[in-house]
């Protein structure tokens, strides 16, 4: 394929921790390849080489936290054909999105001396909320071999095929004895959307939520059963309330659960 | 020279998040020197509060996608200090482990990836691949053992969720661990050729005076706890860490800078381990710094590629070692009741010393965290390098001073997403 025809991806980094986007760099076999496939246009983590857009696909990691991050988004999105988020910052607000429930002053003053140089926004929020998505990959990180599904349909014109179940049914697929009811571990397998191919019950832990409510979720439904194995009230909300605390049903979930400073639920 | 010019790159490629270097010039002097940072803050030290103290090791992974093993291993280790728990043995021993795996991951990134394609003249590795693909190749080879060794041992290359405070979920059995024993013997010509590979770059001279600090053991090169010792004689536990060493605030800046509480820069990271630690390197990584030229004595900073090599030759021979002498464990972890108290931990992030320190209540809460990273111990010590790096080639080029600038910011593998921010470059002439 010549230079000239090949489809242009550009990587993009808001709030976030650069893991999704190490993902791609990461693809230790795949990763030349796919540097062949399309023309790297935009990724700083990467390189310092950059081509002036349109971009066919953008790749968005990270949440938007701050008032440039606001402006920056409707740049990257007019610049893109297709913009896809990725990770649990870009689709959901990410750990940082725990701002949303308390004080942004407060927060500020703990850990800086001078709050007013900081500019921030008081919440942290999903892409989605600022530009029209395309596609998302969830996940805290996202799933390399999602990523590269992700990549390879897009560019062959076709819808990924990414699972919209549960991580149980990945689970019982791999075989795991339930580490919720066979071990009592607290595991939010039932509400969480498949992809990480059932990571923590393989090493013996519960799901603690990486890729987010599935669709359809219904954390209530499971909260007798997380009761049952000695987490109260508090502790419940606290699961749900980590990397994806922000996406609705875990945060609606976790906020009758958590006293809040203030009482935040959109 | 009296013409007024202004250099701007948008953002500062390779590092690990966000940023901008700020070069003021008059009259053909350099009047001033600013890194800002403006990747956003995250706030992580006041979320923590009201966490339970089983938390924050999942928590602190997601500061930085590059490093998250480092903030596991500063995050238990301050939380089983607050508890009275001393996490050692088999356990200790699979913690180096999953750390020698993120040794070997993240220095191998920076050195092929990032770092070495400014020594050849490439905008990146992709680009650099064209013309040596094979040399790239060999670095993704080397890069992926030390993934797959913290995706065996942790679960996951990216943070891992095998980590806890008292030790891991389960730990691996002797048949997980064979296939990652034979990839490592493998991969072990690949670092030693790397070591002389990057040795033989053509370096800008610069010489800095800064204090070097690191983790000290009497038995190994460190990584996991220690003293925190540096090259003029300071030698304190990891509970004394808040006394010697203070965080800034400044304007420009998302990202905290410490220092001596004397005022002093210090640097931490590789080249602070390399002389401070010498005595310690494993028989190959000794020998091939000594193949290379390097004695306790570099303190050229772009010489910090080279050091990085021969940290992951020592790396990839420790976790040889660990993984022939490996017993599986009696039990997964310690327990660790949780109860009022402070703790400390430290440990050698890739970039350098990682300080944690968590109090709690007697339920085992949060009340309160701090997160010393690397880069924000290291962002005075990089301006000054800066500095001096420009007063001697002012008569660069805008394009020409740029380069050297990013480059010399590169020399310390700055993460950004941890210290919160990073790279703009303006030059400003008068």
């Amino acid at each position: 394929m010549s230079a000239a025809v090949r489809p242009r991806l550009a990587v993009w980094k808001f709030s976030s921790c650069d893991g999704c986007q190490l993902t791609l760099l990461d693809r230790e076999d795949e990763l030349l390849a796919v540097a062949e496939a399309v023309e790297v246009a935009y990724f700083l983590e990467a390189t310092s080489g950059v081509v002036e857009g349109p971009y066919d696909v953008s790749l968005v990691e990270g949440s938007i936290s701050t008032p440039h991050d606001v402006e920056r988004i409707q740049e990257v999105r007019a610049a893109s054909k297709v913009l896809v988020s990725i990770g649990a910052c870009a689709t959901a607000g990410g750990i940082q999105a725990l701002r949303n429930f308390a004080d942004l002053d407060e927060l500020a003053s703990i850990v800086y001396a001078h709050p007013s140089f900081l500019s921030a926004l008081d919440t942290s929020t999903p892409i989605a909320d600022h530009v029209p998505v395309d596609l998302e990959l969830r996940g805290c990180p996202i799933d390399g071999r999602q990523l590269l599904e992700l990549i390879g349909a897009v560019l062959a014109g076709r819808k990924p095929v990414l699972p919209a179940h549960s991580v149980c049914v990945e689970c019982k697929s791999a075989g795991n004895v339930c580490v919720l009811v066979a071990h009592g571990e607290p595991c939010l397998g039932p509400v969480t959307q498949a992809g990480c191919g059932a990571l923590c019950p393989r090493y013996h832990r519960g799901c603690y939520g990486c890729f987010g409510p599935m669709e359809s979720a219904a954390p209530e439904s499971l909260a007798p059963a997380l009761a049952s194995v000695g987490l109260d009230e508090a502790d419940q909300g606290r699961l749900l309330r980590t990397f994806n605390g922000w996406a609705p049903p875990f945060r609606a979930a976790s906020t009758v659960r958590l006293p809040d400073p203030r009482r935040r639920t959109t | 020279m009296s013409e007024d010019r202004t250099i701007r790159v948008d953002a500062l490629a390779r590092v690990e998040g966000e940023g901008a270097l700020h070069v003021e010039i008059r009259d053909g002097a350099l009047t001033g020197v600013a890194l800002e940072i403006y990747e956003p803050p995250r706030f992580f030290e006041a979320l923590l509060r009201g966490r339970r103290h089983t938390e924050p090791p999942d928590i602190t992974a997601r500061i930085c996608g590059i490093c998250p093993v480092a903030y596991q291993m500063s995050a238990c280790e301050a939380i089983e200090d607050a508890c009275g728990v001393v996490v050692d043995g088999p356990l200790r021993d699979l913690r180096r482990l999953l750390y020698c795996g993120e040794w070997i991951e993240s220095h191998t990134l920076h050195v092929y990836l990032l770092h070495a394609p400014d020594f050849l003249g490439y905008d990146g590795a992709l680009e650099m691949a064209a013309d040596h693909r094979d040399r790239v190749a060999q670095g993704l080879e080397l890069k992926k053992v030390g993934n797959a060794l913290v995706e065996v041992v942790g679960g996951r290359a990216i943070h891992p969720i095998n980590v806890r405070v008292g030790g891991f979920h389960r730990v691996p059995t002797r048949r997980e661990l064979a296939p990652l024993l034979d990839d490592l013997r493998r991969v072990r010509d690949i670092a030693e050729d790397t070591v002389a590979w990057v040795a033989g770059f053509d370096f800008p001279d610069l010489t800095h005076d800064h204090e070097l600090v690191a983790l000290a053991r009497p038995d190994e090169y460190a990584v996991i706890g220690g003293r925190i010792v540096s090259d003029r004689g300071l030698d304190l536990a990891a509970s004394e860490f808040s006394g010697a060493f203070v965080e800034q605030h400044v304007a420009r800046s998302n990202a905290l800078h410490a220092f001596r509480s004397d005022g002093g820069r210090y640097l931490v990271g590789p080249l602070a381990r390399f002389a401070l630690g010498f005595d310690h390197l494993l028989p190959g990584a000794r020998a091939a710094a000594d193949a290379a030229g390097l004695t306790p004595d570099e303190r050229n900073p772009f010489r910090s590629i080279v050091v990085r090599a021969v940290e992951v030759l020592h790396a990839v021979e420790e976790a040889i070692a660990l993984l022939e002498g490996y017993e599986e464990p009696d039990a997964p972890a310690r327990a660790v009741e949780p109860r009022a108290g402070t703790g400390h931990g430290v440990s050698e992030a890739p970039r350098g010393l990682l300080y944690h320190r968590y109090t709690l209540d007697d339920e085992g809460m949060i009340t309160d965290a701090v997160i010393v990273p690397p880069t924000a111990q290291n962002q005075p010590g990089i301006e000054t390098d800066l500095a001096r790096l420009i007063e001697d080639n002012l008569d660069l080029g805008d394009d020409a001073l740029r380069h050297v600038c990013e480059q010399a910011i590169r020399n310390h593998d700055p993460c950004i997403s941890c210290a919160t921010h990073f790279l703009d470059l303006t030059v400003d002439r008068r």
